[in-house]
């Protein structure tokens, strides 16, 4: 009797057990698919991409216009970027301002109260700040500047929004950040008499330097693989432009309208969609490596 | 010694202006979600102008339908409509059968046709209700004014039409519902699957600080990149499987993998990472003397993980994965590229259907140049956000209502 028991014991959890652990292994394994996937789809098509076109051309050249087979990125990278500095010049300082007034001034309860309201900002689909970009902001962009200056599509609209849309996003990394920093610090800092903000300027924001650029990096690399409110509010049509009321494409407003139409397999056109997102993947990959970086760093500092 | 207490004065001075600054900072940033807000139900509801295509005076003298009997009715339709329209009337239900209502309601839709020439949105409704009524006496005769919802029932039942009044949600919703129960069907599995191998399993190797890492860039990487991969393989590369010619599903001829099962797929791909690093997070959050407890009265590895790890941290992981459910259902980039069928106005009926989703139908009503669009797509926002309000307000509540219950024990 006991030895059945024993037998029970041995072989036969074992047995399924081994068949679950497979499985499990085989989902974590999911994920290195799919980040393979992504590596060859992009990678097979570029290269039948960069068959046609030659890869000096597509990083130098100023034009973008497929119907006459000229394929030079700098028109959609320079909108692309050009949103994301206009996001990151709103996002960046009142990130951090708002992060610290989280962090540093704010109650218990003024901080419950506005914690979730961050959320609630972080949660709105993108589309819908597409929609607020184009019925709102630049219909004050242009009462502001003027009808004839401010086209009604235009960067400077989008990168305005976006800056709302990764505000919440720079908010929450960047508190978490000045809230690894002990607090034996600030009363250090108060021990030597300094007042509440050169505390919080002096010390903790130094202190979290890291973690504060890591907030930025993120934030950036997510404006630069934001899609919806460009799409939406800086035009379709490439256009070399350093004016952000003029109407230019980005990266990610082109992917969008040529694959929203129905594009045909195996078209330069349909390539090149897939060699923009390589280099949109590419810029993003290094942005977050970087980011994460440094948010291991002030996590090995402070823990 | 005096310059020492000046110098004070200024100090604090500096610090309690910089206090106002941060202060302002987050006003502002509350500020703009209420913007935000105001400026969707702006476009949502407001007056517009109503104009009949023909006015019933030119019907009859006297302009009130009521006075006609059934044959008057019939023979109205029959000289305002072309054949082939009174053919199908007939054939869905002869008009000699019809009440006199339901011939008056034809009568209303088909011959009057009344038709929105303008619309205002709800601030110039409210502040410039005068210059608005004068405006249409003059600039617009014969038309009514009328306060109008755009966000109605009839709005939300109706299918898809060209006619911003006449259009409807219904099919996006079902479109949208179809695909996350997809999307939930494949994530969830594999998710909670790759958070408990790497929680539970994994010892610290190569192998899973790959996985790790690998996660973490993923979670990072932009949408539209998901949707180029779903392109590539879901809708190109796997056409059998996601247009259902494998199973014999439609015509093979005009199928394609542009279908509900793609985009569930592409999106399940999307929020994996978020899935996993949630249902980490939940895991590690288990006390591990309960661990302990189990393995101690001589369960095996799996036993512990299904009879205690599971149950004690599934509200937990339920809540991470309605966080990124409600994110799968806002997307909008990774759809348009796997390619959405922007006119649809049947209801996708199975998974290997041609959809549209509520995200898509905004964005192809705001991206129109007709105000009556915009509005219809500020109605349509309101839909999706009161449906991503419900569920995000839910996964908060049921987070505080467990970590208070936490803190109590």
């Amino acid at each position: 009797m006991t030895e059945i028991n024993i037998a029970w014991y041995k072989i036969r959890p074992k047995y399924h057990e081994s068949i679950i652990t497979w499985f499990l292994q085989f989902c974590a394994g999911v994920s290195i698919l799919v980040t393979l996937g992504i590596v060859f789809i992009l990678g097979k098509e570029s290269l039948l991409f960069f068959r046609e076109v030659s890869i000096v051309e597509f990083l130098t050249s100023t034009k973008w216009q497929p119907l006459i087979e000229e394929f030079g990125v700098l028109p959609l990278l320079n909108s692309t970027l050009t949103t994301s500095f206009i996001a990151m010049a709103i996002a960046a300082p009142l990130g951090l301002f708002v992060a610290i007034y989280l962090s540093e001034y704010a109650s218990e309860r003024v901080r419950n109260i506005l914690k979730p309201i961050l959320e609630i900002l972080a949660g709105i689909p993108t589309v819908v700040y597409g929609y607020f970009a184009l019925t709102f902001m630049t219909p004050l962009l242009r009462i502001i500047f003027g009808q004839n200056t401010v086209d009604i599509y235009n960067t400077a609209s989008a990168g305005l929004v976006m800056g709302i849309l990764i505000l919440p996003l720079v908010t929450s990394i960047t508190e978490d950040a000045l809230k690894a920093v002990p607090y034996s610090l600030r009363e250090a800092s108060y021990g030597l008499g300094a007042t509440k903000l050169e505390a919080s300027w002096t010390v903790v924001v130094p202190a979290a330097f890291s973690g504060i650029a890591a907030a930025f990096i993120l934030g950036l690399s997510r404006a630069i693989g934001e899609t919806m409110i460009v799409a939406l509010a800086a035009g379709a049509g490439p256009n070399f432009t350093f004016n952000p009321f003029e109407a230019a494409e980005t990266l990610t407003g082109y992917i969008v309208r040529i694959s929203g139409g129905d594009i045909s397999y195996n078209t330069v056109d349909y390539n090149s969609i897939f060699a923009l997102g390589l280099l949109l993947f590419f810029i993003t990959l290094i942005l977050n490596i970087i980011s994460r970086k440094l948010v291991k760093r002030f996590q090995e500092v402070y823990d | 010694m005096s310059n020492f207490k000046e110098n004070v004065e200024t100090r604090y001075k500096i610090s309690n202006l910089w206090n106002v600054v941060f202060t302002t900072a987050t006003v502002i940033s509350v500020f703009m979600l209420i913007l935000l807000l105001l400026n969707i139900i702006n476009g949502a509801f407001g007056y517009v102008a109503i104009k009949n295509t023909i006015e019933p005076t030119e019907l009859i003298n006297s302009g009130n339908l009521d006075e006609l009997n059934e044959i008057q009715l019939i023979e109205l339709l029959e000289s305002h409509l072309s054949r082939g329209l009174i053919r199908r009337f007939n054939f869905e239900k002869p008009l000699k059968e019809r009440s006199n209502t339901e011939l008056m309601n034809l009568i209303f839709e088909r011959i009057i046709e009344p038709r929105i020439v303008k619309s205002w949105n709800l601030k110039e409704s409210i502040l410039e209700k005068n210059s608005i009524l004068h405006y249409a006496e003059k600039e617009l005769p014969g038309a009514h004014i009328q306060f109008r919802a755009w966000l109605n029932s009839n709005f939300l039942i109706g299918s898809q039409a060209s006619i911003p009044e006449l259009a409807g949600i219904r099919t996006a919703i079902l479109g949208s519902l179809m695909i996350i129960l997809l999307t939930i069907t494949f994530a969830f599995p594999i998710g909670v699957g790759a958070a408990i191998y790497l929680e539970e399993y994994s010892v610290d190797n190569m192998f899973s600080r790959f996985v790790q890492v690998n996660i973490y860039n993923l979670s990072g990487v932009p949408s539209i990149i998901y949707g180029l991969l779903g392109l590539a393989v879901f809708v190109r590369g796997m056409e059998p499987l996601t247009s259902g010619a494998m199973f014999g599903y439609g015509d093979p001829t005009t199928t394609n993998g542009r279908t509900v099962l793609a985009a569930g797929m592409t999106l399940a791909l999307l929020i994996l990472p978020i899935i996993i690093i949630n249902a980490q997070e939940a895991l590690r959050a288990v006390p591990q003397t309960m661990r302990q407890a189990s393995y101690g009265i001589g369960a095996t590895k799996w036993q512990t993980i299904w009879t205690h790890v599971l149950p004690h941290s599934m509200d937990r992981i339920m809540t991470g994965t309605i966080l990124a459910v409600s994110r799968a259902i806002g997307e909008t980039a990774p759809i348009v590229v796997i390619g959405a069928s922007t006119f649809i106005s049947v209801d996708p009926s199975n998974i290997f259907s041609k959809f549209t989703t509520l995200p898509i139908q905004i964005y192809q009503w705001t991206s129109r140049p007709q105000p009556e669009f915009r509005n219809i797509a500020a109605a349509a926002i309101l839909v999706l956000l009161i449906l991503l309000l419900a569920m995000n307000g839910f996964a908060i509540f049921t987070r505080n209502k467990i970590s208070n219950n936490r803190r109590s024990n």
